[in-house]
């Protein structure tokens, strides 16, 4: 079965050691500016949320890409990046609705989470558990509730003459 | 990878604040081989390019902000810069350093260390994003709260990501215990370095770096990384800090009636339980927090409700009381709590916050307001000399006066001298419990005998970073209340210390059981020379000799190594540590001979031989 990065934000202590494992596996240097995996802090409400490609069943990213350089790692069902292929175009990055897929400064290609080839280091990085790889079926539906509560509230909204 | 050099960065970025000039300098290897970085690199600088006899809060002194090879790595705790200078508040060298996310964002800019020189005619901040480097305008934050200030910045300058150090308005006025904060909560904070920060007109160093760290054996140098996580993983320190934050060193401190109460006059704090880490975790946590590549969270994030705030009264309303806000930390709820009798956790909480806010060290101004509690409460300071009245015990006097500290308003002014200026001002030297005019944290020798010796030798004035004698006191090594075996444990650890400031990781990794043994590979693997433990502890010792000679040069004597009249006569009268002094007369001179200095404390012409310093 095809695993999938379970990031859990209430454990998650603001400590970019997995913004410093994914620079490190991706480029060779320790540069969070660099990682694929960033962790946004709400600084007044004291949360954190790492958070990166989820691997969209239906990749926007993909479909936009008009040189099919973002492909599906058969291994892992990782969407990743063909650096060779890739024109810099950045429409990927426009496609995303998560803002998951970034260039790289120097040569202007995309680049994404590849999931390290199938042995994420963000995971392992972590100290305190907050990034887990896990099989689908076993992450938890943080998704589904909130589109649940999203679309209810716009059928609310709908019911009310769309106030 | 042969023998090319990693962790450091290998450059310097100067900044003539008079003129705004900047440069970009080479750091020579043989220093970086001598010094390690942080604060022994940071060390040598100052001892070469400036006069000990400047006024702290003269043009002419320098302020240098200095990482280490290790910060901005995962080593665990990875996160710290330390600021070195003239001390504003003792006229001494000082090593103040902070760990949140400032110091890993500058190595990533590209720079090692940062020496700002001179004195901008106006109200600047420096904005540093990569190799651009430009002083500017400042006048619209001048004035402004920490928190204000911070998110001012990434506003005008439309970079979220930017990191900020600054100064409150504490620092502005010259507040002799100011501190510099960074990432709104964590503080450079002791020695009064905010203050030469402010008598430079600096109001904020903002910095976003896109580069990285490299390491010169990256195999070997992960390998080093995931054993010493391993060395912390399940350690209690490491349960204990995390869980429970520093604060849960309240209950061991006054279990040995080393806790101290009430500007010293006590051994043991009756309301200690209001204060600990559970009181914290139960009634007013929100989340625990990290610094950069911390693997431990000592950090608390709190919040006060509502109706809690309404009962003080200030005239400014800092952001953050609304918010979640960090602290208290142990020494934060014993200077702020304890020390001023006060056993109210939101009392202390919202004086804390203002301390952030305004940039204040909450260990002088806690220790400060206590000794004028005890002048009040003498009888010395009356009524009229005060807009409220200074009680042990009452938190509204807490909290409004350290609002008047930072602002100088009324007696304000007085106690934001630091509470040796203000004890020798109003006649009563007696009150000020510090040493080389630096008040002592939350560490009462008479507890901890070993702390005596710590504290009167320590080249920055007193401080429990540099040897944390509690530690072996307690375990069973050494008896708490004898002399034997102190003042040799003193000098050792110190150079441990020192040359731990130098790599860039925090401290609290000792408290994890990482001692220098586990993260002297790190060194290794990072910088690509072969660092043994034994070298570490020969830097250790070469940079404390190197901040002895910059003191003796400043002007200080063997006379500045002493503690107050109250802890070497007054014993106290109840609890665990009734009936013990501490000993000093006994414990000095073995430290001076143990560390080779004469019968001055002067180091010997031999040992600065010995250590590579016979040039000074």
């Amino acid at each position: 079965m095809t695993k999938m990065l379970n990031i859990i934000p209430e454990k998650c202590t603001g400590c970019m050691q997995c913004e410093l494992a994914c620079s490190w596996v991706q480029t060779g240097t320790f540069a969070p500016s660099k990682s694929l995996i960033r962790v946004h802090v709400f600084d007044e409400e004291a949360s954190y949320a790492p958070y990166t490609c989820l691997q969209c069943d239906e990749a926007w990213c993909m479909t936009a890409c008009p040189v099919n350089a973002i492909v599906v790692d058969e291994s892992g069902g990782a969407k990743v990046v063909m650096e060779e292929l890739c024109v810099g175009c950045h429409l990927c990055t426009i496609a995303c609705p998560f803002g998951t897929v970034f260039t790289l400064p120097k040569t202007g290609k995309a680049s994404k989470c590849n999931l390290c080839g199938g042995d994420p280091a963000c995971v392992t990085a972590c100290p305190t558990d907050a990034i887990e790889f896990v099989e689908i079926d076993k992450a938890g539906d943080w998704f589904g509730p909130w589109a649940d509560k999203v679309h209810g509230n716009y059928l609310e909204a709908s019911a009310n003459g769309g106030e | 990878m042969g023998n090319r050099l990693g962790g450091w960065t290998g450059k310097l970025l100067r900044v003539d604040l008079s003129s705004g000039k900047s440069s970009v300098e080479a750091i020579p290897e043989d220093w970086r081989r001598e010094y390690i970085g942080g604060r022994g690199l940071a060390d040598r600088y100052l001892y070469e390019e400036m006069d000990p006899t400047v006024d702290a809060l003269s043009p002419e002194n320098k302020l240098i902000f200095a990482t280490g090879p290790l910060t901005g790595t995962p080593v665990p705790c990875g996160a710290r810069y330390m600021v070195v200078t003239k001390g504003a508040l003792t006229g001494a060298i000082t090593t103040s350093n902070s760990g949140g996310h400032w110091g890993p964002e500058l190595k990533f800019a590209g720079y090692d260390l940062l020496i700002l020189e001179g004195r901008a005619p106006k109200p600047s901040y420096l904005f540093v994003y990569d190799d651009v480097v430009e002083v500017r305008d400042a006048s619209q934050y001048w004035g402004k709260g920490v928190f204000a200030t911070e998110d001012g910045l990434r506003e005008e300058t439309g970079l979220p990501n930017l990191r900020i150090s600054c100064i409150g308005p504490a620092g502005e006025n010259l507040v002799r215990f100011a501190c510099i904060m960074n990432d709104k909560h964590r503080a450079a904070g002791r020695s009064g370095v905010g203050a030469v920060m402010g008598s430079k007109n600096l109001k904020a160093i903002a910095v976003r770096g896109t580069g990285g760290v490299d390491v010169a054996d990256p195999e070997a140098f992960m390998k080093s990384v995931w054993e010493m996580r391993a060395v912390m993983q399940d350690t209690p320190g490491k349960q204990a800090f995390g869980e429970l934050g520093t604060a849960a060193t309240i209950d061991m401190t006054n279990t040995y009636g080393g806790l101290p109460t009430r500007n010293f006059l006590q051994g043991q704090f009756e309301e200690y339980e209001n204060l600990n880490g559970n009181a914290i975790k139960d009634n007013r946590l929100v989340a625990n927090k990290a610094c950069f590549a911390c693997t431990i969270a000592c950090g608390r994030v709190t919040k006060v409700p509502g109706e809690s705030i309404e009962k003080f009264t200030v005239n400014m309303h800092p952001r953050n009381w609304k918010i979640a806000g960090e602290g208290p930390e142990y020494e934060t709820a014993w200077s702020l709590g304890a020390d001023c009798g006060v056993g109210d956790l939101d009392s202390v909480i919202m004086a804390n916050w203002l301390c952030n806010d305004l940039g204040m060290d909450p260990i002088s101004m806690g220790a400060t307001l206590a000794a004028a509690m005890e002048l009040y409460e003498n009888g010395v300071l009356t009524a009229d000399q005060v807009e409220l009245p200074l009680k042990f015990g009452s938190g509204e006097a807490l909290v409004r006066m350290t609002e008047a500290t930072a602002y100088r308003e009324g007696f304000g002014d007085e106690l934001a001298e630091g509470s040796k200026r203000m004890g020798d001002k109003l006649g009563h030297p007696e009150v000020f419990m510090g040493s080389k005019g630096q008040e002592f944290p939350a560490y009462d020798p008479r507890g901890f005998q070993g702390m005596g010796v710590a504290y009167a030798t320590c080249n920055r004035g007193a401080c429990h970073l540099r040897a944390w004698t509690p530690g072996p006191e307690t375990s069973g090594e050494m008896e708490p209340h004898t002399t034997e075996g102190k003042s040799e444990w003193v000098v050792q650890e110190q150079h441990r210390s020192t040359s731990h400031d130098a790599t860039g990781i925090c401290l609290f990794v000792g408290a994890a059981e990482a001692g220098l043994e586990t993260f002297v590979p790190c060194t290794a693997a990072a910088t690509g020379i072969p660092y043994t433990v034994d070298d570490f502890v020969k830097i250790g010792e070469r940079t404390w000799n190197l901040e002895r000679m910059w003191n003796l040069k400043a002007g200080l004597t063997k006379a500045d190594d002493t503690l107050p009249k109250r802890l070497l006569e007054e014993p106290h009268s109840a609890g665990p540590s009734a009936g013990v002094t501490v000993k000093l007369d006994v414990m000095l001179p073995i430290y001076y001979k143990e560390r080779g200095w004469d019968e001055n404390g002067v180091p010997s012409t031999e040992k600065l031989a010995e250590l590579g310093l016979a040039s000074l």
